[in-house]
């Protein structure tokens, strides 16, 4: 009897519940400016991956470090005016853009991929780039290798089926050489087999080169990561679709981040040249052109100076995290302004 | 009769002559030959676990003490190492221990865990009342959320997603266990029950959550259950996940306590109503200390079982012991000592395992005692 209750009661209960849920997500799509919660809740709140050297990780003492680690308190710097008021979810890539689409995050910034299919289909926005990823060649020193192309004849270590192995395939094409493959599944035996000494060349995502690199070689001085880079694997800030406001805030935080690497200015100087500088473009930065400035983001007009001098300009941030301040050691390669010829361009302030 | 003794029957003299006792080997040859080299393929089982054992531990003891590293502070002297660098817990202990709990509040879940340890070693003492024992267990609840969670006495509030660490596995487990039991008494009982309404209740609840596996329970309550309600009714994250433990165990501990209801006699029931007794009476004071008694050994296998589930608490996004030892070897300089890490975190958790299995041993003797 009781079985048979039940049986009838789930199938009325089920569509119920999804009815509620239809009604209730829009709701919560439209729940106000993301930018009006974060200044209630006095903390922004940053879903982040957690296990990426330079990206996110958790040191010795508990505290979140790395580039991404620090665009979120730069974001908080600007909205809240102190860049320790985070509050930090560990995301897996399962989970890391679920936490965002429920609202329990105000940003996921957990090396999101930006892709079209991501953008077009889950009612999310990809902001900006804030770190440009890509299939990079990391060679022994003693090889004397300095490009790609002097790579005939070399050993390939690369995971099967994976975007390495494609890459490599393009690479042969592209300069008319001829490598050898070798395809191990496992990645640790894939480390084992370059630092061994079994292939000459070991292909993979730069950041994932560089984080190789720093904690399995016996010498991490010995190997150079190559300058070209192939394929595209652009990551930076996700915030949800519908609130114009907050995709401008975390745009602008990032873009004063490139604009005061831009013009030098880093959280040391900031104060002098706050005070000094007669220059439309970085008064107007720094809020000393006058109280509109930030007005129409919901931000007051200091908002980029505590952002630079709390956390620091992109140069700095990315020093730290996976720069020559680091363990990584990560060459900048397209991760610069363009004035260097990097892919990083911040509108003018 | 009474002229009898027992000298009368012992045989003095004649008779057969006196025989060896049977060839049975004693002291530890005999031992040796009765247990290792009883047939030959004893005997060569026993020479290939000595060979095995001779190989295995010398390496063992020259990996994990002989030619260990135990003081690196930045892990330099750990690379050349042949054995074991233990240098990584001591430079990353804290952060398995406590997660990301503010590091100069720490020594709060330090206290927290002595708490815990020093209740377990109480509620082992045998003599005092079941009330004194579950009076200081809440007494010790109420004292551990106040160190975690701060706020009054001076202590400096700490948010419950900063918690981490060994106190969250022990809050986790002990709320779980402390609301799973009498859920699963009450959903046991409910199943028992002759209205229907409340069986129909019990049964489904027991059945689907039964049906689930338990990180399907933790997404649903951490992803799916803040799509339904709105932002202002948001439950906090880490009782969200407490109240899916809570509903998982008292699912599985429901049916041990039904095996306890149902193997107490018909007569037990008739003679508490015979007496008068009501319902709850009935049920309080004469069928479930029977029925619970009866199944400890049981509930104790599902108790431990709930303390190792809590590492699964780390897919939300919380710090549990295994998460935070997870992220701790993420570190580049410390990444290759995995195996020390999960050695550190593996004794760990036996610790406390052996130390509940004990107590529920403690428990079976008591209860024994009492039904003699």
């Amino acid at each position: 009897m009781p079985l048979a209750i039940a049986r009838y009661l789930l199938p009325a209960l089920l569509p119920a519940a999804m009815a509620l849920a239809a009604v209730s997500a829009p709701r919560e799509a439209l729940a106000g400016p993301t930018l009006d919660a974060v200044k209630a809740r006095g903390q922004l709140v940053c879903a982040m991956n957690g296990s990426r050297p330079g990206f996110s990780v958790v040191d010795s003492k508990g505290e979140w470090t790395g580039l991404e680690v620090d665009v979120c308190r730069a974001i908080a710097a600007a909205v809240l005016g102190d860049a320790s008021k985070v509050q930090y979810v560990k995301s897996t890539t399962q989970t890391r853009l679920t936490v965002l689409q429920t609202g329990e995050v105000d940003v996921t910034l957990s090396n999101v991929t930006w892709t079209y299919g991501r953008d077009a289909d889950l009612g999310l926005d990809f902001v900006t780039p804030t770190f440009y990823d890509g299939q990079g060649f990391m060679v022994p020193k003693k090889l004397g290798v300095k490009s790609v192309k002097e790579l005939d004849g070399a050993a390939v270590c690369v995971r099967p089926g994976s975007t390495s192995e494609r890459i490599v395939a393009d690479a042969q094409a592209q300069y008319g050489m001829k490598v050898t493959l070798v395809v191990i599944e496992d990645q640790k035996e894939l480390n084992t087999a370059f630092f061994g000494g079994r292939c000459d060349v070991f292909v993979q995502t730069t950041s994932g080169l560089s984080a190789i690199r720093a904690a399995v070689a016996p010498n991490p001085e010995d190997f150079v990561i190559l300058p070209e880079i192939f394929g595209k694997d652009p990551m930076g800030p996700v915030v949800r679709q519908g609130d114009p406001q907050w995709r401008d805030i975390v745009q602008w935080v990032v873009f004063a981040l490139f604009e005061a690497e831009e013009r030098g200015i880093t959280s040391k100087t900031v104060d002098a040249v706050r005070k000094d500088s007669k220059q439309p473009e970085v008064r107007r930065l720094l809020g000393t052109a006058g109280s509109a400035a930030g007005k129409g983001l919901g931000l007051d007009p200091d908002w980029a100076y505590r952002v630079i001098k709390q956390v620091g300009n992109y140069a700095e941030i990315y020093d730290r995290g996976l720069g020559n301040g680091s363990k990584l050691k990560l060459a900048r390669g397209v991760n610069q302004q363009w004035t260097n010829g990097g892919l990083f361009y911040a509108p003018p302030f | 009769m009474a002229t009898l003794s027992c000298r009368s029957f012992a045989k003095t003299s004649d008779g057969a002559p006196p025989r060896l006792p049977p060839p049975v080997a004693r002291g530890p040859v005999g031992w040796l030959r009765r247990n290792l080299l009883a047939s030959p393929f004893d005997a060569a089982v026993t020479l290939l676990l000595a060979l095995a054992i001779a190989w295995f531990v010398p390496r063992a003891f020259a990996w994990a003490l002989t030619d260990a590293v135990f003081w690196a502070p930045d892990g330099a002297a750990c690379r050349g190492a042949a054995g074991a660098c233990w240098a990584v817990i001591g430079e990353k202990y804290r952060l398995i221990l406590f997660g990301t709990y503010p590091y100069e509040e720490q020594w709060r879940g330090a206290v927290v865990v002595a708490i815990f340890v020093a209740m377990i070693g109480f509620s082992a003492i045998g003599g005092i009342s079941v009330r004194v024992k579950l009076a200081a267990w809440a007494l010790a609840s109420v004292a551990t959320l106040v160190l975690l969670l701060g706020g009054v006495f001076g202590l400096s509030p700490v948010r419950t997603h900063l918690w981490g660490g060994l106190p969250l596995t022990i809050v986790i487990f002990v709320s779980t266990v402390a609301g799973g039991l009498p859920l699963a008494v009450l959903l046991a009982l409910g199943r028992q029950s002759t209205m229907p309404a409340i069986r129909a209740i019990s049964v489904g609840v027991i059945e689907v959550v039964r049906g689930l596996p338990l990180i399907a329970v933790l997404f649903v309550a951490s992803l799916v259950f803040p799509l339904f309600v709105p932002p202002e009714l948001q439950v906090d994250k880490l009782i969200r996940a407490i109240i899916g433990m809570i509903i998982f165990f008292g699912a599985y501990a429901a049916e041990i306590v039904r095996g306890g209801l149902q193997a107490i006699p018909a007569g037990q029931h008739e003679a508490a109503k015979a007496l008068g007794l009501g319902y709850g009476l009935r049920m309080r004071l004469v069928v479930l200390p029977q029925a619970l008694a009866l199944v400890v050994p049981a509930l104790l296998n599902d108790i431990i079982r709930a303390f190792k589930n809590t590492t699964f608490v780390a897919i939300l996004g919380l710090f549990d012991v295994l998460g935070a030892a997870k992220v701790a070897l993420e570190d580049p300089v410390w990444v290759r000592y995995a195996p020390e890490v999960y050695i550190f975190v593996f004794i760990l958790y036996l610790l406390f395992c052996l130390a509940f299995s004990r107590q529920g041993m403690a428990v079976e003797r008591r209860l024994a005692v009492r039904r003699r």
